[in-house]
């Protein structure tokens, strides 16, 4: 092609809809939002995903929690392991759609990088998370007392709205490695890598309803994520003291846990740790007797 | 046929001394069997034997004599572009078509088997399953599939289930007896066992494992339980007590997972259509695409083989 | 129950044709040097040794052998990659190490059949167990890298140096995986010898590891027997030793250790005894039997090598694990049907077949498989002996073959007893239906790895090792790291 037909060219743009139960589907709702960039130029229009459209990642979520959380803790590690290769792969792809929200080239590309080492680290956790905080406890009676983790079910998450890809990855990765099944809500700000990395998970060999990210206004939804009576845990990363309290308020209602992350700083190594696993984990301590 | 008749009137087993089982361990095996390499003549061999040990079978609301009298005709000519195929071992129907089956059929060495006893279910009294039993019989057929009473064996009524197959393989005469346990409804691979050495002390001359109208039907690894039992009682007792797995085979890959496991767990004498059964409907033309595929190298196409 | 009433035909009928495992696709050079300091080198004295086909005793290639010059060497490139290698940021060690394991999964076929090839384990038994688990260990391990402060919290680690690690024969690749893996990512770094009669995947992982682009020196693999392993062992440069084997030679590795400084761990010989008692799932614990001594030959440190059955179920035992045995194929290890695959060496199988002759002399019943070995190379049946007790000489020493000793016991206490009675302590089994039981029998054996109604399962994430004369260390799990690091304040 020469260089005046490449530049009469039309490049072929991408839609970026909502990724739910393994599928792309756009928002019930017909809902959308204008990304733009700092130009005031449209980039997108991103799904304005609806109350419906969580209801129904949720029952994808739950539908593949019973299959995600049998899976061996082999397979998860291995599963991360290749959702790393394929970001790797798509490098550019990133890069370019967090300079188009706005991110420095220099910063973008940490970002994804430091994204990828990421899943390399949670994924290495798989299979030993379980012996870091398991424990055969010395009961005085003559039984075998054992705890073990068990994930928690179905995760609500909140992403963080600045760091939109790396935050999302830290939320998502330890939530799943676990066991867990968990619908997302990107970042308002800069929703494009959510949806690219949607793509990306589903390359990966993730199964159906593991990760179901939704786009769309935080206002809107944030009580849906906090009060869904079929949510195990809801996650949060940003928003004041008032929106902390509407959420611990709204997740009263089942009891669901709630882990607040605001103010991490995610592109350090302190925002990485087993601990984000445990907090989407239950506790099961099991007694038999020993004798004959 | 032949018919091995208990030499006594049938008694209880102790359960006390049936050995539980491990469904890991079960597994295990059952995987092992699964990476056996199959090929050449060892295949072509394998794939014969599973066509002489086919049970065609048609067992729906909807059939009518002219669906069972093209059953038959598959029976009888399973592709006849194939020289030298066996015929299959018989045709399984409900008690109302089995006059149809055995005009059909004509004089051909190739068996009507009926269900009996209220199939699927078996939700009916004594005196209904009996007569049933009589009619299919009297009209022709040689073998007889009932089934046990699966609520009461779980409530542990062992007794009455057991009564049971003792009275129905009274009034099968001649015919001989296949007793399905409806493993998919019993729970466990113990159970399993139990209801396999039940059944046996109550003169089941084959042991089956499903109706194939609820899922799970036959699998590999209640399979491997019953032969073990079948094995345990013929080592026990010198009586041979054939198996037939229903329902959930359609492919021959899967079928000859079968028999290497009927091999090694009971050898040569159980691998004849007079020990062994297969209960399906389709997979008899999976079973003639392999052979065509081993006589000319070449894949085949479904639409090549006669679907009846 | 009389054997010969109702038998049962195994070997008559329908029998499975041969179904080769494909050659055409791997590649043996003719010819193997030494991986030293990231290239190929040439041995110092010129002498190279032949390794062959145990199936066949056809020679498959030459390898160097390894004198004190070449051990030497590749201490030193070990020593000079270490700086780097300890020094690097934890996380890209990681990403090293998991370059390994992606790479072994990708020529997972290629290590399976040369795996077969060069040791006599059947080609079913390398494919699916050896050489997917090696890969796990290093997916394991690279896992573990920048994780340490996890597994010894509130301590400062730090790596050794430089590891002289020493492998056994009976699983040459895995035995590879589980001693590079887990000192890598401890930021160590590996000189390692595999053993006389196996060399050849431990050489095409050394090509992998140049292939996968690992730092020079950071992974040296050497060839030799058992002088080369001495000199490793007494290199004043190496800061630890570990060694897989007999524990003959254990026993003189840790005497020529004593006065250094040097840590070392130590995995050596079992007679493991295998419990069943009556109330057992019988025909899964015969399953069991079976899996924990004719598999891989019997070539295994932690195999049942000693039955100890409840006497009210040992006839049944005895008459289920007859049957079991006439169903095994022992063949070719080329051939996908093979169960039992040949004796790796002519020496092994000299040895076994002496002790064969020991337990008749001694007095004891002897049962074989029926069925057909081949005509050349090393062949042992699946063997089992009765009319045996403690003191026979079958059921106190290591044979490592497909022979299985057979007592009986009455209670539980016997039993126990009986199991912890000998020298040994790597493994030991325990078949019953009741929990309360196994926990019992779990407490009181002392064995550093139990198995409850199952046998010879091995994952990366369990610790393995032996108590008493089974060795010193555990490889495997969090409790692997402890091998190779240095735990301070």
């Amino acid at each position: 092609m020469s260089i005046a037909e490449a530049a009469a060219r039309l490049p072929v743009d991408k839609t970026y809809k909502i990724y739910i139960g393994g599928k792309f589907p756009r928002t019930e709702s017909g809902r959308y939002f204008a990304l733009e960039d700092q130009k005031g130029r449209v980039i997108a229009n991103i799904c304005r995903g609806s109350r419906k459209d969580f209801r129904n990642a949720i029952v994808a979520a739950r539908s593949a929690s019973p299959g995600w959380s049998a899976a061996t803790a082999y397979l998860r590690g291995q599963i991360l392991y290749r959702i790393a290769e394929m970001l790797e792969g798509r490098h550019e792809q990133f890069v370019t759609e967090l300079v188009l929200q706005g991110v420095a080239r220099r910063k973008a590309k940490h970002e994804v990088n430091a994204t990828v080492d990421r899943l390399i680290y949670y994924a290495g956790w798989s299979d030993k998370y379980q012996q870091i905080f398991s424990s055969v406890n010395p009961v005085s009676s003559s039984h075998f007392n054992f705890s073990v983790l068990e994930p928690t079910g179905v995760v609500s998450v909140l992403a963080p709205d600045d760091s939109s890809l790396l935050g999302l990855v830290s939320n998502i990765a330890p939530a799943i490695v676990g066991g867990n099944t968990c619908v997302v809500l990107a970042s308002e700000s800069r929703p494009l890598c959510a949806v690219s990395f949607a793509e990306v998970l589903h390359a990966s060999d993730v199964p159906a309803g593991v990760v179901n990210i939704l786009t769309g206004f935080r206002e809107e939804l944030t009580t849906q994520f906090a009060s869904h009576m079929d949510v195990n845990a809801v996650v949060f990363c940003d928003g004041d003291a008032d929106i902390a309290k509407l959420i611990q308020i709204e997740a009263a209602n089942n009891m669901k846990r709630v882990i607040s992350r605001v103010d991490t700083r995610w592109s350090e190594d302190s925002a990485q740790s087993p601990y984000l696993i445990r907090d989407t984990q239950e506790t099961k301590t099991t007694w038999h007797p020993i004798g004959g | 046929m032949t018919v091995t008749a208990l030499s006594t009137s049938p008694k209880m087993p102790a359960f006390s001394r049936v050995s539980t089982v491990d469904e890991v361990g079960v597994n295990e095996r059952v995987a092992r069997f699964q990476t056996r390499s199959i090929k050449k003549e060892s295949k072509i061999e394998a794939l014969h034997m599973i066509l002489s040990m086919i049970d065609l079978t048609t067992l729906e609301g909807q059939d009518t004599p002219g669906k069972v009298r093209q059953l038959c005709q598959k029976a009888i000519h399973l592709h006849d572009a194939m020289p030298g195929l066996p015929h299959v071992a018989a045709v399984c129907v409900y008690p109302t078509m089995v006059a149809v089956a055995r005009d059909a059929l004509g004089n051909r060495d190739i068996g009507v088997a009926s269900v009996a006893t209220a199939f699927p279910s078996g939700m009916s009294s004594r005196e209904v399953k009996l007569e049933e039993t009589r009619t299919a019989v009297d009209a022709g057929a040689s073998e007889i599939d009932m089934v046990i009473s699966r609520g009461a064996f779980l409530q542990g009524e062992y007794n009455f289930v057991f009564d049971e197959i003792a009275a129905i393989k009274e009034a099968c005469g001649d015919a001989h007896l296949k007793v399905i346990l409806e493993t998919g409804e019993l729970g466990t691979l113990d159970s399993v066992r139990r209801a396999s050495v039940l059944a046996m002390h109550a003169g089941a001359d084959f042991i089956k494992t499903s109706t194939g109208k609820i899922q799970p039907a036959a699998t590999m690894q209640v399979t491997f339980v019953m032969l073990q039992a079948i094995r345990d009682h013929y080592r026990e007792t010198g009586r041979m007590v054939g198996m037939k797995p229903a329902g959930g085979i359609s492919k021959a890959k899967l079928a000859i997972h079968y028999l290497v496991m009927l091999r090694e767990t009971l050898g040569a004498a159980w691998m004849t259509p007079e020990w062994f059964r297969f209960g399906a409907s389709s997979l008899a033309n999976d079973v003639l695409m392999q052979l065509q595929k081993q006589a000319t190298g070449v894949y085949q196409s479904a639409d090549y083989f006669s679907k009846d | 129950m009389d054997s010969q009433v109702n038998k049962l035909a195994f070997n008559d009928g329908w029998q499975y044709a041969p179904a080769p495992e494909s050659t055409d696709h791997i590649q043996i050079d003719e010819k193997y040097d030494l991986f030293i300091g990231g290239d190929f080198v040439a041995p110092d004295e010129g002498r190279y040794f032949e390794t062959i086909n145990p199936a066949t005793e056809e020679v498959l290639s030459s390898v160097a052998l390894a004198t004190d010059a070449d051990v030497d060497r590749a201490v030193k490139a070990a020593r000079k990659a270490y700086g780097g290698w300890s020094k690097m940021k934890a996380k890209e060690r990681g990403k090293y190490v998991f370059r390994i394991a992606r790479m072994l999964q990708e020529r997972a076929r290629e290590f399976a059949t040369i795996e077969s090839l060069d040791g006599g384990k059947p080609i079913r038994e390398s494919r699916d167990i050896d050489i997917p688990l090696a890969a796990a260990h290093f997916f394991y391990y690279a896992g573990w890298a920048d994780k340490l402060e996890y597994a010894f919290p509130g301590r400062n680690v730090q790596s050794l140096g430089v590891a002289a690690q020493i492998i056994p024969w009976n699983f040459p690749l895995l035995m590879a995986a589980w001693k590079i893996a887990p000192a890598l990512a401890c930021g160590n770094t590996v000189v390692l010898k595999s053993a006389e009669t196996t060399p050849l995947t431990a050489l095409k992982l050394a090509e992998l590891i140049q292939d996968a682009g690992i730092p020079a020196g950071v992974v040296n693999i050497i060839t030799g027997a058992g002088e080369t392993g001495a000199a490793m062992v007494n290199h004043p440069d190496v800061n630890k030793v570990a060694f897989t084997g007999s524990t003959s030679v254990g026993r003189i590795i840790q005497k020529s250790l004593a006065g250094t400084n040097k840590k070392y761990t130590l995995e050596l010989g079992g007679k493991a005894a295998n419990l069943i008692f009556a109330d057992a799932a019988i025909d899964q614990a015969v399953e069991g039997i079976v899996n924990g001594i004719f598999f891989n030959q019997g070539h295994v440190c932690c195999a049942g090598s000693r039955l100890l059955v409840q006497e009210s179920v040992a006839d049944e035992v005895i008459q289920k694990l007859r049957d079991r045995m006439d169903t095994l194929i022992v063949g070719d290890p080329l051939d996908k049907n093979t169960d039992i695959g040949a004796i790796n060496s002519m020496e092994q199988l000299e040895t076994i077949r002496s002790y064969l002759k020991i337990g008749e002399e001694e007095g004891a019943s002897m049962y074989q498989s029926s069925g057909d070995v081949p005509d050349r190379g090393y062949w042992c049946r699946p063997t089992i002996f009765t009319g045996v007790s403690q003191s026979n000489r079958i059921v106190q020493e290591e044979i490592f073959g497909p022979v299985l000793a057979i007592q009986t016991f009455r209670t539980l206490e016997e039993g126990l007893e009986k199991a912890n009675n000998t020298p040994y302590g790597l493994s030991g089994g325990v078949w019953t239906d009741k929990g309360a039981k196994i926990f019992k029998v779990t407490q009181a054996m002392r064995a550093g790895v139990i198995w409850a109604n199952t046998f010879n399962k091995f994952d990366p994430a369990s610790p393995f090792g032996g108590y008493k004369e089974s060795g010193v260390g555990r490889e495997g799990g969090l409790h692997g790291l402890d091998a190779y690091v240095k735990v301070a304040s």
